[in-house]
């Protein structure tokens, strides 16, 4: 089990600039993240798109301030869960919590900070009828251990960048590779295009262009997919898994059956300190919601300085808390 | 202003009517509108949250930019009329279109 004393679910910009908050004010944090790396929304969809709205900065690239951001919040060395989504808490008898990940990671905190954001990024499924029947028994959205493809007969599905990169590593893994894609032409990076074609023109892989899911068989355990072309044609192949990889789309996942007030996708909180309705939980950046809010990462910033102020007595409930400025008292590492 | 027709996931149809004078994007006015669109990247044709397909007033609007089709073809499923609703602006093009919600509403 961790034990830190604020758990931070969601490592975006706020996320993280929370711990810089907490760390002035001696408070130790690990963050939760369900994406594999840090920075939330501005690594995973606009990396290299320029940010004008941080004070001080007149133009920044949100990748550039994520990097910027593990920087400064080095000194009071947060620790991370990266590629799990926190499923469960409970509160224990002394007020203080216990989360549980998909992946059974447990963290223990005086203080859980939720700045999911937008929610959990979470594959967008195709619409097959008896999807969920087959997810965990032949169908998986992510590659999470490229091992468990080996001699198998895989399907992907889709046409983007990590379809052509899934599809050009495990032709080396799985016993056979089949990738299928809508069109005729992919949009992802030409070069793996061209690498995804090559494999296909030397029999390395299958590649069923212009054709859609149609159809999932199987008896417990999948075992074949329907396919159909643009012209209406049908295709079964045998397959022991299938990858759809269309894509990530936020939802508010298991957040949303905590007890909290939730508007909207959003969690309300008191504007006093960003706390939401139960003890100990707090709310900051894009997932909470208040009379005036703005998504704004700024925001977001100063949401997190309040918050943590409010938090301290939680952790240091014997210490008075004095209000004290970097330039006085610069950054004291952990 | 202009005045167009949304039809929600669920088949109701609603006439709108948006200022084309003040630079806004149909996803923007969608939102205000309450219409339960996520646009999570917030109008860059970045999340294809706002996937709507245009059923009259294709030939006007145009078809999909390459930044659009980029995000569409991520998606499990897209027609030949889908747009990114927050990169059609609210322009006289748009005057008797009617507009499908394809986009994800939670």
């Amino acid at each position: 089990m961790i034990t830190t004393d604020i758990c931070i679910i969601g490592a975006g910009p706020v996320g993280l600039f929370a711990v810089f908050e907490a760390g002035l004010l001696k408070m130790r944090c690990h963050l939760i993240d369900y994406l594999p790396q840090v920075g939330g929304q501005l690594s995973e969809i606009y990396p290299q798109k320029p940010i004008y709205d941080i004070p001080g900065y007149p133009e920044i690239k949100a990748q550039e301030l994520v990097d910027n951001l593990m920087d400064q919040i080095k000194p009071f060395k947060p620790t991370f869960t990266l590629g799990e989504r926190v499923d469960h808490l409970a509160k224990q008898a002394d007020g203080s919590y216990i989360i549980t990940t998909n992946d059974n990671t447990q963290v223990h905190a005086q203080v859980i900070v939720i700045a999911g954001g937008l929610g959990v990024f979470e594959p967008r499924k195709p619409v097959l009828e008896n999807l969920d029947h087959f997810e965990g028994k032949g169908v998986a959205y992510m590659v999470k251990n490229p091992e468990t493809f080996r001699n198998k007969k895989v399907v992907l599905a889709g046409g983007g960048d990590s379809a052509l990169d899934w599809t050009i590593y495990l032709a080396n893994v799985a016993e056979r590779v089949t990738l299928v894609h809508r069109n005729e032409t992919f949009r992802g990076a030409p070069d793996s295009a061209a690498k995804v074609f090559d494999l296909a023109n030397n029999g390395k892989i299958d590649l069923i262009l212009s054709a859609n899911l149609k159809e999932l068989n199987g008896n417990g355990k999948l075992s074949s997919i329907k396919l159909e072309s643009k012209n209406k044609e049908e295709l079964t192949i045998d397959t022991d898994y299938l990858i759809p990889l269309f894509g990530l789309s936020p939802k508010l996942g298991p957040i949303a059956d905590w007890g909290l007030n939730i508007d909207k996708n959003a969690i309300e909180v008191d504007t006093r300190d960003y706390s939401t309705g139960v003890e100990r939980i707090y709310a900051i950046g894009d997932i909470n919601t208040y009379p005036g809010k703005l998504k704004l990462i700024l925001c977001g910033f100063h949401e997190a300085a309040i918050m943590m102020h409010s938090a301290f007595k939680y952790v240091y409930p014997d210490q008075k808390l004095s209000f004290k400025y970097t330039t006085v008292n610069g950054v004291n590492a952990f | 202003m202009v005045t167009f027709t949304v039809e929600d996931q669920e088949g109701n149809r609603q006439e709108i009517e948006a200022p084309d004078d003040m630079g806004l994007s149909l996803m923007e006015i969608l939102k205000a509108s309450e219409y339960p669109i996520l646009a999570t990247c917030g109008g860059m044709a970045l999340c294809a949250t706002c996937h709507v397909e245009i059923l009259e007033g294709e030939n006007e609007l145009g078809e999909a930019t390459d930044a659009e089709l980029d995000q569409l073809e991520n998606l499990p499923e897209y027609f030949p009329t889908s747009r990114l609703a927050c990169q059609i602006r609210i322009s006289p093009l748009l005057e008797g279109a009617v507009i499908k919600l394809r986009g994800e509403d939670n």
